[in-house]
């Protein structure tokens, strides 16, 4: 993985001292609120119901075992002895005292993290696939373009005041793990006549107005990616709308000039911009790529030892095909039955560190699904893997299945939000533990967001919860069919919203529907795809 | 009686003229400043680019970041003379105005010089090559 020279250092190094001297400021009075709050919100500050939270960036997902480890520090020394990991692969802190944000931000530093960038009207950190550099189906490791782009988005001085958060994600596969379409633009490094480029999809986002990106180019020459996303930026800094937040997105704006007529725009500046000299040598991608190389993975020839049944069931949900032979991906749940989605405690931060140092070349990665990956690991090792998993509650196999659910923090903590998001998951959880049909019901994505800014993806759930507020009490929208893979599409709203108690039995009813109408080898969207709306309506509402 | 600039990192003497609107420019023919307001299109100047002393950029409020690229346009565009930072200009945003090609800035609240100067010379290296003369770091990799 990436690893700092003197400069990145230097930099990191110097922003710590930045924003330190802002807190200064800003507690001696020289800096108001309004002035210190973007300034924080870009070192990913955030003020919350009961405190502040801090989010930390992790670069694509990607971290190793000490930096895990100084992640539990955090927890312990700054927060409550846990954190909780988020849909943009970072980790997330929400009991942070201000006074103590720019010693943790130094604490970070060491280990070369931050928070830059991670809120804000900026570039913000940028995803990938949590499996880039394992997978078996992608042409190239997405991470050294990201990282590319990381350093190019770092301190951008023409595009840290945008109309609105920005965010990139980039992928190498035709799968897509990573909702790459969802994102203000998304890149998927492709292959054309043995060469190399990215296309670039843009526009995309969830939020109040969600919508897919359109492809505006099939091909970026890979000696032209930071240009062009120059260009990209540059359109939309001088033209995305400022009179309205709600409407202050890329998305908007590539809707209301239509595709065509932004990627002329773009197409326009990207010619200008090609003579400015802002694109980084080839040697530099060449440089970032070296770090970037696969571990010596010897094939050790053997299967993992299915005897265990309890095993045998986690072996065939919470792992994924590797490139190498004898070697898998290891999915590890942090959704056990009724716990909070994404939460970790220091403890656990520690174990995941030192399985990672111990059976995947010192290497995890954040999932979207608020997940961990440990991306190299030997088939041989993984009974003994999957044990010590078990033993610090982290060997629940339920990846992709009902119970690992996304949801966004919610009216518990944070104060965009009109209901609780976390309950709910909790509850759901609970149910369909309790009632058997987790495993009948095989692939299912539920993402439940507390608010329509759907931080928790309901848009792009094969079952969407959406909390409101209706008069005062919590009520929770029911939406079916989304999807943030390779076959993106929008969830729609069943009909009439449901109490908190309701929007369970609601879901039991839809998953109900699916058990009953579905043919041979269709997951629950499949079906939903086939008979549409119309037969959940009528088991929901007659 | 002449106005003084706060703050100016040109060595040649100011320019004192007012700055006429873009509107009002395109009729007048001898105006040697400029004013741009953050919904204009800065490219409209770029003909005549060879007649302008002073530009000024309004920040109606720090936030809204549409100066930076009509700055760094006009540098692009070969643009020398004085780009002036005019309105919400505030000390946390004036090292990332000097990278976009502003070398004066006339904020509505006047700054501390110390604080100045301790903000223009916070980062040591920069990772974008931007329209100043400095080197990204990409390329001091690569010497």
């Amino acid at each position: 993985m990436y690893a700092y020279d003197q400069y990145d250092q230097a930099m990191v190094d110097a922003r710590v001292a930045e924003f330190r001297d802002q807190c200064e400021r800003r507690l001696a009075g020289k800096l108001s609120e309004d002035q210190f709050k973007p300034l924080r919100l870009m070192n990913g500050l955030y003020l919350q119901l009961h405190a502040y939270m801090l989010r930390v960036a992790i670069p694509y997902g990607t971290l190793n075992g000490g930096q895990m480890c100084v992640l539990a520090d955090i927890a312990e020394k700054y927060d409550r002895g846990y954190g909780h990991f988020t849909t943009r692969q970072n980790i997330q802190y929400n009991w942070i005292k201000l006074e103590d944000a720019a010693d943790i931000l130094a604490d970070l530093a060491k280990v070369e993290m931050h928070a830059i960038q991670t809120s804000g009207n900026c570039i913000r950190n940028i995803s990938s696939d949590h499996f880039a550099g394992a997978a078996a189906d992608e042409v190239a490791d997405p991470r050294p373009y990201a990282e590319l782009l990381r350093q190019w988005s770092s301190f951008h001085p023409e595009f840290s005041y945008l109309p609105r958060k920005f965010k990139i994600c980039v992928i190498a596969s035709e799968n897509d793990r990573a909702a790459m379409r969802l994102h203000d633009i998304g890149i998927r490094i492709v292959e054309r006549d043995g060469e190399l480029g990215a296309q670039f999809y843009v526009g995309g986002g969830m939020g109040r107005t969600p919508m897919i990106a359109p492809l505006i180019r099939d091909f970026v020459p890979l000696d032209q990616l930071v240009t062009y996303s120059e260009a990209c930026l540059r359109v939309y800094n001088r033209y995305g709308r400022r009179d309205n937040k709600y409407k202050a997105r890329i998305k908007i704006l590539v809707h209301e000039l239509g595709a065509e007529e932004y990627t002329r725009q773009v197409e326009e500046e990207f010619a200008h911009l090609l003579d400015q000299g802002v694109e980084p040598p080839l040697a530099e991608l060449e440089r970032i790529k070296g770090y970037f190389r696969d571990p010596d993975m010897p094939d050790a020839g053997q299967e993992a030892d299915r005897s265990d049944p309890d095993f045998a069931v986690w072996l065939d949900h919470n792992t994924h095909a590797h490139k190498m032979p004898g070697y898998v991906s290891a999915i590890v749940s942090l959704k056990p039955v009724g716990g909070i989605p994404g939460d970790a405690t220091a403890a656990q931060m520690r174990v995941l560190a030192d399985l990672a140092e111990r059976y995947s070349f010192d290497e995890l990665r954040i999932m979207h699904t608020q997940n961990v990956v440990l991306p190299h690991v030997r088939k041989a090792d993984l009974y003994a893997l999957w044990q010590a998993l078990n033993e610090a509650g982290m060997g629940t196999p339920n990846a992709d299945l009902m119970g690992d659910i996304i949801a966004c923090p919610g009216l518990d903590y944070c104060s965009l939000a009109n209901a609780r998001s976390i309950p709910i998951a909790q509850r759901i959880s609970q149910r369909f533990a309790a009632n058997g049909k987790e495993a009948a019901l095989g692939e299912l994505k539920l993402k439940i967001s507390g608010c329509i800014n759907a931080c928790g993806h309901h848009h792009a759930g094969h079952i969407g919860i959406l909390g409101v507020d209706r008069k005062g009490t919590e009520n929770y929208q029911l939406l079916l069919g989304g999807s943030e893979a390779e076959d993106t599409s929008l969830a729609k709203i069943t009909g009439p919203g449901f109490d908190e108690l309701g929007i369970v039995d609601a879901v039991e009813t839809a998953a109900d529907v699916y058990l009953r109408e579905r043919t041979e080898g269709e997951r629950f969207l499949d079906t939903y795809r086939r008979i549409g709306m119309a037969p959940f309506k009528e088991a929901l509402y007659d | 009686m002449t106005e003084q600039v706060p703050l100016r990192l040109r060595e040649d003497e100011a320019c004192m003229e007012p700055a006429v609107t873009l509107e009002a420019f395109g009729g007048q023919t001898n105006a040697v400043a400029v004013r741009i307001e953050p919904g204009e299109d800065t490219r409209e100047l770029l003909p005549h680019l060879d007649r302008l002393r002073r530009i000024d950029i309004a920040f109606p409020a720090f936030t809204d970041g549409r100066g930076y690229s009509a700055a760094r346009i006009l540098r692009e565009a070969g643009f020398t003379g004085e780009l002036r930072a005019v309105g919400d200009v505030l000390v946390d945003q004036i090292a990332y105005m000097r990278r976009c090609g502003f070398d004066a800035f006339d904020p509505d609240a006047s700054l501390d010089p110390d604080d100045v100067e301790a903000a223009l010379n916070r980062f040591p290296q920069v990772y974008q090559s931007a329209a100043d003369a400095r080197t990204p770091i990409w390329s001091l990799r690569h010497q």
